[in-house]
C-alpha cells in the first residue's frame, strides 16, 4: 500500500511538472464540446434552390413565390434551360432544382402538367428531406388553388397525430451534445493513459518500476488513478457546458450521471492502459489509441448514426465500444429523466469492461516481467 | 537534392523497420474503412416498433400488417397496454409506438376519417423525422387501398410506384435524385472515411516525428549537418506523403471494388488534388512537431486538430446544417475542401472548373503551411 502511494505521488508530480500538457488535457474537452455542439447538427434549412422556368406564366410565378416565401428555401438562381442545372449541382452551389415545363398554366388547366424536382442525392438523408419540403410546397399550392369541393383521392383518410417524446422541438443540440460528451471524454481518457507506460519503456525507467516491490496490479492502478481525477473534472466541466451553453435538459439525477461518467472514464482509461501495456513505442501506442478510439467512437457509438440502422454484425460490434453505452446513459438521464432502474444494464457493462481491460493490461504486463 | 533523399531514405527505413507502425499505417485503415463504412448510415431500416392496437378489427390488423411488411419497421411487440409500450420507450428499446384507438374502424366507416397516434422517441435522433414520414406514407397508401377495395375510390390514374405521385388531379411531380439514385450511403461515406483515415494517420506520423527526435536527442545530430531548413522539412515530408498517396490509392481501389463507389470524374484530377491536399495535412503535422517538445504534447495537439478536421468538415453531418459561424470557420479546414472535392469528382463527375474554388484554397493553404513550418523549425536547441 505504501509503495502504491509512492507511485501515485510520482505520477502526480509527472503531471504537475508539465502544466502545459495538463492545461491542454483540461481545455480540450471543454473547447471541443462548444465547437462541435454548434457543428454537429442535422437540421435542414436554408436549402439552396434553383428554379428552371423556360416560359414564366401566372401559375409558375405564383408557385415560385411560394418557394421563396416557404422559409426553408433560398432561391439561388432562376434559369431558362435544364442543362444549366448540372454545373450548379456539381459545384455544390445548389442542392435542389425545381423544373417547370413550357405552357405550365395551360397544361395545368388540361390536367396534365408536369414538374420535375431534382435533388442532389449524394447525401441520401438530406435528399429525402429536400424532396419532402418541395413536395409539400407544391401540395399546399394545389390544395389552395383547387379550393373547396374537391375531395382527396380515395375518399378515406387516416391521420397521424404525432407526439415526439423526450425532445419535442427536435433540437439538434439536445440530441448531439450528450453524445458529444461521451465522444470527447472517451478520447481524452484513452489518450491520457495510452502512452503512460510506453513512455517509461522508451526512456528506460520502467525497469526501475519492475524491480521495485510493486505488483503489476499496483502499477496499473497507480497509472490510472490520477487520470481518473482529471477525467472526472473534465466530465463535470462538460456537463456544466451542456446545461449553460446548449440548455440541454437535465431531467434525471445529476448524481447518477456523474457516477456513470466516472465509470465511463474508468473504462476509457482502462482501454488506454491496455494499449500502453501491449505496445513498445509511443508512436505505436498513439496510433493504436487513435485508431481504436476516433472513428469507432464517431461511427459505432450511436452518437451521430443510429445503432439500429447498422447491419447486425456492426450492432454486435458496437457493444464493445464503451462510448455506445455512455451515449445511451447520458441521453437517458438528461433527456428522458430515467433512473438507475433503466440504466443499470449499461452501467454494469461499463464496470465489466473496465475490469476486463484492466485485468488484460495487468496480465500482459505480467508477461513482460518474466 | 541528395540530402533530401538521404533524409527521406532514413525516414522510410524507420517506418519499414517497425512492423507495427507499417501495419497501423497501411493495413488497419483499410480494414477500418471496410468495417466502418457499413455503420455510417442514417438509412432507417428495422425501426423497433411497439403496436398498441386497441381496436382489434380486421382494418386495424390490416394496418399492422402493412407496417410490418414495409421493411422499415420491426414490430418488437404488440400490447393492449399503453404503460408497457411507454416503459419500452423509456428503456430505449422502442423508437416508435403506434397506437390505434378503439373506434378506429368504426370511425373510418362512419366519418371516412380516423386518427392513429404515432409516438416517436426523439432520443433516436434525426431518425425520428424520417420514421414519421415513412409511417405517414404507409398510412396514406393504406387509406387509399382500403378505400379502393371498398369501392369508394373513383377513377384514380395509374400511379407508377414511388417515383410519380399523383397528389391531386393536375400536377404530376417527377422526382429525380441526382448522383446517387439508389440512395446508397456507402457511396457517400466511403470516400469520406478514406480521407479521414489518411488524414489521421498522416498527421499523427508527421506530428510525432520531429518531437520524437527531440526526445531521443537525435535532432541535434541533424542540426549540425549542413542540411538547410527547407531540405529538412522536405526530407521529412516526402516519405509520409508517399505513404499517404499509396494508402489513398489502395483505399480507393478497395472502395470501388467492394462498395461499388462510382468514379464519374477524372481519377488523375482526384490524385492531383490529393497531392496538394496531403502537402497541407502533413505540413500541418510537421508544423505541430516543430512547436511541441514531447511526443505526448504532439499527440494531444494532433488529436485536437484532427477532431476538429473531421467533425467540422461535413464528413459526417452536412456543412449546411452547421451554425452559420461554424460554416465560415470551416472554410479554413483543409479536410472540408478535400472532402467536397473528392465527392464532387467521384459522385458528380465534376471537372476542374467546378472544383476550382476549393482547389485554389488548398493550393494557398499548402504554400502558407509549408512556409510557416520551414520558418518555425530552428536549427538550434532550446
Amino acid at each position: 500500500m505504501r509503495s502504491l502511494l509512492g507511485l501515485l505521488r510520482k505520477e502526480v508530480q509527472h503531471i504537475r511538472r508539465d502544466p502545459r500538457t495538463l492545461a491542454v488535457v483540461l481545455m480540450l474537452p471543454v473547447v471541443q464540446v462548444v465547437l462541435f455542439g454548434f457543428a454537429i447538427r442535422t437540421d435542414v434549412d436554408h436549402v439552396r434552390l434553383a428554379i428552371v422556368d423556360p416560359a414564366p406564366d401566372e401559375t409558375t410565378l405564383a408557385m415560385r413565390s411560394r418557394f421563396t416565401s416557404a422559409g426553408v428555401f433560398e432561391v439561388k438562381a432562376v434559369l431558362q434551360r435544364l442543362e444549366d442545372l448540372e454545373p450548379l449541382f456539381q459545384s455544390g452551389d445548389i442542392q435542389e432544382g425545381v423544373v417547370f415545363e413550357r405552357d405550365f398554366a395551360a397544361k395545368l388547366r388540361d390536367g396534365d402538367a408536369q414538374m420535375l424536382i431534382v435533388t442532389d442525392g449524394t447525401e441520401p438523408n438530406t435528399a429525402s428531406l429536400l424532396q419532402a419540403y418541395a413536395q409539400s410546397v407544391v401540395f399546399a399550392y394545389q390544395r389552395e388553388s383547387a379550393g373547396v369541393g374537391r375531395s382527396s383521392p380515395g375518399g378515406l383518410a387516416i391521420t397521424a397525430q404525432v407526439r415526439t417524446r423526450f425532445n419535442p422541438t427536435r433540437e439538434s443540440s439536445n440530441l448531439f451534445v450528450p453524445g458529444l460528451m461521451a465522444f470527447v471524454l472517451t478520447i481524452i481518457s484513452s489518450l491520457m493513459t495510452a502512452i503512460s507506460l510506453t513512455r517509461e519503456k522508451e526512456t528506460g525507467t520502467l525497469e526501475a518500476l519492475l524491480v521495485s516491490p510493486l505488483r503489476p496490479w499496483s502499477i496499473i492502478v497507480g497509472k490510472v488513478f490520477p487520470y481518473l481525477v482529471i477525467g472526472f473534472i473534465s466530465a463535470i466541466a462538460v456537463i456544466v457546458e451542456a446545461r449553460l451553453i446548449f440548455h440541454v435538459p437535465m431531467r434525471g439525477s445529476l448524481l447518477l450521471l456523474l457516477a456513470d461518467a466516472l465509470l465511463f472514464i474508468l473504462a476509457s482509461l482502462s482501454l488506454g492502459i491496455l494499449v500502453s501495456a501491449r505496445t513498445s513505442s509511443q508512436r505505436v501506442a498513439m496510433m493504436g489509441a487513435a485508431l481504436a478510439t476516433m472513428l469507432p467512437n464517431i461511427l459505432l457509438s450511436g452518437f451521430i448514426f443510429p445503432v439500429e440502422s447498422m447491419p447486425l454484425a456492426l450492432r454486435l460490434l458496437s457493444n464493445l465500444i464503451p462510448g455506445r453505452w455512455f451515449v445511451e446513459i447520458a441521453r437517458g438521464i438528461m433527456l428522458k429523466g430515467v433512473g438507475l432502474e433503466y440504466v443499470w444494464p449499461q452501467s454494469v457493462v461499463l464496470v465489466v469492461m473496465s475490469l476486463v481491460l484492466l485485468t488484460a493490461a495487468a496480465r500482459s504486463f505480467n508477461a513482460r516481467l518474466e | 537534392m541528395r540530402r533530401i533523399l538521404f533524409l527521406a531514405q532514413a525516414e522510410i527505413l524507420h517506418v519499414v523497420r517497425d512492423r507495427a507502425t507499417l501495419a497501423q499505417a497501411l493495413v488497419v485503415p483499410i480494414v477500418q474503412m471496410l468495417v466502418l463504412a457499413n455503420a455510417a448510415t442514417f438509412e432507417i431500416r428495422n425501426t423497433p416498433t411497439w403496436i398498441v392496437d386497441l381496436d382489434r378489427t380486421a382494418t386495424s390488423r390490416g394496418l399492422v400488417n402493412r407496417i410490418a411488411a414495409s421493411g422499415h419497421f420491426e414490430i418488437i411487440g404488440t400490447t393492449a397496454s399503453l404503460e408497457v409500450a411507454d416503459e419500452s420507450m423509456l428503456a430505449g428499446d422502442a423508437t416508435l409506438v403506434l397506437t390505434i384507438p378503439h373506434d378506429f374502424e368504426a370511425s373510418l366507416v362512419r366519418t371516412r376519417h380516423a386518427d392513429v397516434q404515432l409516438t416517436l422517441n426523439a432520443e433516436k435522433g434525426s431518425a425520428a423525422g424520417i420514421v414519421q414520414s415513412y409511417a405517414s406514407s404507409i398510412l396514406a397508401s393504406y387509406a387509399a387501398e382500403i378505400g379502393e377495395s371498398a369501392g369508394l375510390l373513383r377513377e384514380a390514374g395509374p400511379t407508377a410506384a414511388g417515383l410519380v405521385s399523383r397528389i391531386s388531379p393536375g400536377v404530376q411531380i417527377v422526382q429525380h435524385t441526382r448522383y446517387n439514385p439508389t440512395r446508397n450511403y456507402k457511396h457517400y461515406m466511403v470516400p469520406g472515411i478514406l480521407v479521414a483515415l489518411v488524414t489521421l494517420i498522416g498527421t499523427l506520423l508527421t506530428s510525432q516525428n520531429i518531437a520524437r527526435e527531440k526526445e531521443l536527442g537525435t535532432l541535434e545530430q541533424l542540426n549540425v549537418t549542413p542540411i538547410t531548413r527547407g531540405q529538412f522539412i522536405a526530407g521529412k515530408l516526402l516519405p509520409y506523403w508517399g505513404i499517404a498517396m499509396v494508402e489513398l490509392a489502395i483505399g480507393l481501389t478497395v472502395g470501388v471494388l467492394v462498395f461499388g463507389v462510382p468514379v464519374r470524374g477524372s481519377i488523375v484530377l482526384l490524385f492531383g488534388v490529393a497531392a496538394v491536399y496531403l502537402l497541407v495535412a502533413l505540413g500541418i503535422g510537421l508544423f505541430i512537431s516543430t512547436l511541441v517538445s514531447t511526443q505526448q504534447q504532439a499527440m494531444f495537439v494532433t488529436f485536437f486538430i484532427v477532431n476538429i478536421y473531421l467533425l467540422m468538415s461535413g464528413l459526417f453531418t452536412p456543412i449546411d446544417s452547421m451554425a452559420p459561424w461554424v460554416q465560415t470557420v470551416s472554410q479554413v479546414n483543409p479536410v472540408r475542401h478535400f472532402v467536397t472535392i473528392s465527392r464532387a469528382i467521384l459522385m458528380k463527375g465534376a471537372g476542374v472548373q467546378e472544383i476550382g474554388r476549393p482547389f485554389a484554397m488548398l493550393g494557398v493553404f499548402a504554400v502558407v503551411v509549408l512556409t510557416v513550418a520551414v520558418r518555425q523549425y530552428r536549427k538550434r536547441t532550446a
